[in-house]
């Protein structure tokens, strides 16, 4: 199936057509020109709509949706938006940062993560929002956030939606910062899941809660088995357990493990791709000495292979952002990242060899892999 | 009453100028969401706040808030802040 790239930039959105054997790709758009366009991403129960997490920089957010594939748009008539709060200072969504669709048998169903970092739930393809109570009224909410004060540069946000595909009760979510929370009941009531993760910048030596999660991700196979980047070094978890492992502590000295996005095989859950950056003095998170390359591991980070063929070999000083690296479903995989240089890199042989498949892009936030519908 | 809309909300009324009907602004802006959808959100957050890159006058008299009342033959103008260099 030719897979769809789903381009997210600080200009637009941007959709990359590929062809079965992934060699050739088209380019279309932008659509949106000129929006910050924070995630694209499509069904997976129809295989042709799309949602569009969108702002520009004067007016306020929305989510535009497409049941085309992207040859027509229309707004969402309620974007995620807190309930208005009388004689008082309520809280305002600054922007939608990341979309989740429900699992599989909840047809319709789609969460949004924002900034502050608030949980938002439509039921109807994200034509309306509603806010989700259980974590945006959450009584210790102010002081997991800091009231979605301490954040990355462009605001506090909740990421990284994992919803269990054996228990959609059973949610994950990210929040940088604040660390990595989890809900069993329908998002009704939310613990912190952060035993074992560093948070250098706090000085606590095993706080509760307050890390920084950069992306987590849930094996879609292997639901007990959690993959998180963090600000502080690559953890993996086996849910019963209930401890993130710090496998980056794997990877070679000089390169760290730190990073935005994770990648995961999607058939094997011991295999995974990141892409290191310079977490050190006052954190470049450019790649280490300008040489991008990739690190995959195929036993649970117990070790690292450096992929960098085809990537530059030096003076090569971008960054890969948290939803800007995708894993399709091919076999062997394929896999791609964006650059904050507005490249596209793409790789059919699981990572070992890389070429560039589009350039002269915005900034890029987030890539998303698809397979449409034919 | 007539309403001057500034590029980035043209998506919506396809005009620079349109008509809406309301006693305050908030009604005018109510009735301009009607009439285009999506459009009030935009510019006015959750908490019904004019969003910090918005401005909106009449009779070029800059208003902070939307329950400032309106005349008949009233001009409203809603501009785009000058931000970002």
């Amino acid at each position: 199936m030719p897979p769809l790239l789903l381009i997210g930039t600080r200009k637009g959105v941007f959709l990359l057509r590929g062809d079965a054997d992934r060699a050739s790709w088209s380019l279309d758009g932008p659509h949106f020109l000129g929006h910050l366009a924070y995630h694209v991403v499509l069904d997976p129960r129809d295989r042709r709509s799309l949602l569009v997490a969108a702002k520009t920089g004067h007016l306020g957010p929305t989510v535009f949706g497409s049941s085309d594939l992207g040859k027509s748009w229309t707004e969402a008539s309620r974007p995620p938006a807190f309930e208005k709060l009388e004689g008082g200072k309520g809280r305002v969504v600054d922007h939608v940062f990341w979309l989740e669709p429900g699992a599989a048998e909840e047809r319709g169903v789609w969460y949004a993560g924002t900034s502050p970092p608030a949980l938002f739930r439509s039921e109807d393809g994200g034509d309306t929002w509603s806010p989700v109570s259980g974590w945006n009224d959450h009584p210790m909410w102010s002081t997991w956030t800091e009231a979605g004060a301490d954040g990355t540069p462009d605001g506090s946000i909740l990421h990284s939606i994992n919803v269990d595909p054996r228990d959609t009760s059973h949610v994950y979510v990210g929040v940088s910062g604040g660390g990595v929370f989890e809900s069993t009941d329908g998002c009704r009531s939310w613990a912190p899941l952060n035993a074992g993760c560093a948070a250098d910048f706090d000085p606590e030596p095993n706080p509760e809660f307050g890390h920084d999660p950069h992306c987590v991700r849930l094996h879609p196979l292997a639901p007990d088995v959690l993959w998180q980047q963090n600000h502080c070094g690559i953890y993996r978890m086996h849910r019963p357990e209930g401890v993130w492992q710090r496998v980056g502590d794997n990877m070679p000295r000089d390169v760290g493990d730190i990073g935005f996005p994770v990648g995961l095989h999607p058939r094997d859950p011991d295999s995974a791709w990141v892409f290191p950056m310079d977490g050190t003095d006052v954190w470049p998170r450019t790649s280490p000495d300008g040489r991008p390359a990739v690190y995959r591991t195929r036993d649970a980070g117990r070790s690292w292979e450096r992929h960098d063929r085809g990537l530059p070999r030096e003076n090569a000083w971008w960054t890969v952002l948290r939803q800007s690296m995708a894993v399709d479903a091919g076999d062997p995989v394929g896999i791609y990242f964006g650059t904050t240089t507005g490249q596209v890199w793409g790789s059919r042989d699981e990572g070992e060899s890389w070429r560039s498949v589009a350039e002269n892009l915005p900034h890029i936030y987030s890539v998303e892999v698809a397979e449409p519908e034919a | 009453m007539k309403v001057s809309i500034p590029t980035p909300l043209r998506s919506y009324t396809g005009a620079a100028q349109v008509e809406a009907c309301g006693a305050t602004v908030a009604e005018v802006l109510a009735d301009l969401d009607r009439r285009y959808p999506g459009i009030r959100f935009r510019m006015i957050d959750e908490q019904d706040d004019i969003r910090p890159h918005v401005k909106i006058f009449i009779n070029r008299e800059r208003i902070a808030a939307l329950d400032v009342a309106l005349e008949p033959g009233d001009e409203v103008q809603i501009l785009q802040a000058l931000s970002g260099g």
